[in-house]
């Protein structure tokens, strides 16, 4: 039994069928990539995770529970922290408040109204927004403002984010996408980095095989909103099925 | 000092500073000299200036620190005004308990506006405050005029009962406000030289609330509730997908920034006890607006500098007219003199809001941070490293 388990998952938009029949098991501590061809449905899965989307049929547990009917919020208090395709941090805040925001939901959950005490005030958050900086080698622009950050800096910024919340699952929605050569070796050595210092499940939805194959412990192939396999790596990259798919036409794009 | 760090503290001084020396610092100009009429150190206009000032800080945690841009607040200072003239028809002359139901009502009132409006955010969430705005003016004009008095206004008479004072003096007429005795009209003149310097009751009175309103609003803004506002305004997906939940920050950032209203509603009685629908209309609203931004919303202390800008404006600016400009000229030859006054008449006297009208779109467009940011520039010119918020080098006539 995985730690995320999606059974029989449709949606379906109009008269399009974006999923149907999505089954998925992620086992815990593993990194779990989807991939698949432009339209296969990825984004729309993953919504479905996060509660952006309710799927028209099927179940989505998560450690035992289900996360179907609940806002983002809620998931992410469950412990799904999710890493978006263009970044999304707080633009107009300094990369330690960045930083200590995460760290209050987690403490405090949803909404509780701290108005008195200072922010920094808070020697124990702070200690641990520090460590985490460090970890990503951001320390020295903890005083920055974010709005002027490179984009490789706003990814590694938002990760550290997702990760000082100890969430017991990380998605990733194409985390290299857009990126450089060089910032997206740099983003793996991170994600490596990240998978075996702590105890983390990571789902990510990938275009870039290289990024794949040098991450994932298991892979699902999406094709028109419906599994074609799921197995390891080293079959993935043979498989006939998938090669017709997907990989045919853009393996090592 | 007082839970603040350095940079805070240093501002919270200067504005007590500011405010208590208010008497005369806004009276730079000896009595008898032409310049007197820039003078603003009068009782009332002080007053004015402190409560606008308090309006404009807690629209500023709303405004500035979340974004949310409301039109109705005016609603909320009209609904502390009636309150407070309530408790002094039924109560007592006593401003204490006038204020604090006024503070009470207006956040019930806010509390049930902002828990519908902010369903939607943006433009739509503006319309809902003004369309709620201008139903409560409406109503306090008309319907509830029971309540309201209509259009005459809220005013106390000799035979209100008011339970713990006197319904009437003992000379028969209408007892007047005061806090445990101390009366808010009284005055003490005080003559140095050329100058004469007034110090009233009620100005302090104000002075004092607004120092606490400003100190508590420093407090918000550093603490982690004005963090997670400002996070809400910068991205509120992130927001949601960090685990929080937007609607409890924005509600409470609204309830207090309506409670702040009600203070300033309430004060507005205390210092005149009467209450008018007018004072709930949306032109009231769009001018704590205009306050705010031109200070510079999300600042600490913009919008009371905004605040004491617009209502010097409308007191000192409005009352040159052409007889003053012909003195100011009259060294000229007659026909440069009248060519003179041609030109500057439009924006003195009744034109003064060309006059605000142009300084607010300089600022906007020239200086999106508002005054503050102007201080700042200046401030830098002279080489000095200025922190955000610091307003030293200002000589606006605000506190």
């Amino acid at each position: 039994m995985g730690i995320l388990e999606v059974k029989d998952v449709g949606k379906r938009f109009g008269g399009l069928k974006a999923l149907s029949d999505v089954n998925l098991s992620v086992a815990e501590n593993t990194c779990h990539a989807i991939i698949g061809p432009n339209g296969a449905g990825k984004s729309t899965l993953l919504n479905c995770l996060v509660g952006k989307l309710i799927p028209d049929t099927g179940s989505v547990m998560f450690d035992g529970q289900s996360v179907l009917g609940r806002s983002p919020h809620e998931i992410n208090q469950m412990g799904i922290s999710r890493v978006f395709q263009t970044p999304e941090i707080f633009s107009d805040l300094s990369v330690m408040e960045n930083m200590m925001i995460p760290l209050f939901a987690r403490r405090d959950g949803a909404y509780r109204l701290h108005a008195y005490h200072s922010v920094l005030s808070e020697a124990e958050l702070v200690t641990k927004a520090e460590q985490m900086l460090a970890d990503v080698n951001m320390l020295d622009k903890r005083n920055m403002h974010t709005a002027s950050m490179s984009r490789g800096d706003k990814r590694r910024l938002e990760m550290a984010m997702c990760l000082i919340q100890e969430p017991k699952l990380l998605l990733l929605d194409e985390p290299t996408a857009g990126m450089a050569r060089a910032d997206t070796n740099n983003t793996i050595d991170l994600l490596k980095q990240i998978k075996d210092s702590r105890n983390i499940t990571i789902a990510i939805i990938e275009h870039d095989m290289h990024v794949v194959f040098s991450l994932a412990d298991r892979i699902t192939v999406l094709a028109q909103g419906t599994p074609l396999v799921e197995d390891v790596p080293e079959k993935i990259k043979g498989h006939p099925k998938v090669k017709e798919a997907y990989l045919g036409e853009t393996a090592h794009a | 000092m007082f839970g603040l760090q350095k940079k805070d503290t240093n501002l919270l001084l200067i504005v007590i500073a500011l405010t208590m020396l208010a008497p005369f610092i806004l009276n730079p100009f000896p009595t008898d000299s032409g310049l007197a009429q820039f003078n603003a150190g009068y009782p009332d206009l002080m007053q004015r200036f402190v409560i606008f000032g308090i309006f404009a800080i807690g629209f500023n945690i709303l405004f500035g620190l979340t974004g949310y841009l409301s039109f109705g607040h005016a609603a909320f200072l009209g609904v502390g005004s009636y309150s407070a003239v309530w408790m002094f028809k039924l109560l007592s002359m006593n401003i204490l308990p006038a204020i604090i139901l006024s503070v009470v009502i207006a956040g019930l009132f806010s509390l049930l506006i902002g828990w519908i409006s902010l369903r939607r955010t943006g433009i739509y969430f503006s319309i809902l405050t003004l369309a709620f705005a201008q139903m409560s003016f409406a109503l306090a004009y008309s319907v509830l005029t029971p309540i309201t008095n209509g259009e005459t206004g809220l005013q106390i008479t000799l035979d209100d009962p008011r339970i713990l004072g006197i319904s009437q003096t003992a000379d028969g007429s209408i007892p007047v406000t005061n806090l445990f005795g101390m009366e808010m009209r009284a005055t003490t003149d005080l003559a140095l030289g050329a100058w004469s310097f007034t110090f009233s009751m009620g100005y302090y009175v104000c002075a004092v609330l607004m120092i606490l309103a400003f100190y508590m609003s420093i407090r918000i803004f550093r603490s982690p509730f004005g963090m997670m506002l400002r996070a809400i305004k910068s991205n509120q997906t992130r927001m949601n997908y960090t685990g929080l939940n937007p609607k409890p920050y924005t509600l409470a950032a609204f309830v207090i920034s309506g409670m702040y209203a009600g203070l300033a509603g309430g004060l507005m009685a205390s210092m005149d006890p009467l209450a008018g629908a007018e004072r709930m209309q949306w032109t009231a609203s769009g001018e704590v607006v205009l306050m705010t931004i031109l200070g510079g919303a999300g600042t600490l202390i913009g919008p009371v500098l905004g605040a004491g800008m617009i209502k010097y404006f409308e007191n000192i600016f409005s009352k040159i007219n052409d007889n003053v400009l012909h003195t100011w000229f009259s060294f000229m030859p007659d026909g440069l003199e009248n060519l003179m006054v041609g030109i500057l008449h439009p924006f003195v006297g009744k034109g003064w809001h060309l006059t605000l009208g142009i300084i607010f779109m300089l600022v906007v467009a020239f200086l999106p941070g508002g005054l503050v940011e102007g201080g700042q520039r200046i401030g830098r010119m002279f080489g000095r490293k200025k922190p955000t918020d610091d307003t030293s080098a200002k000589t606006e006539p605000a506190e």
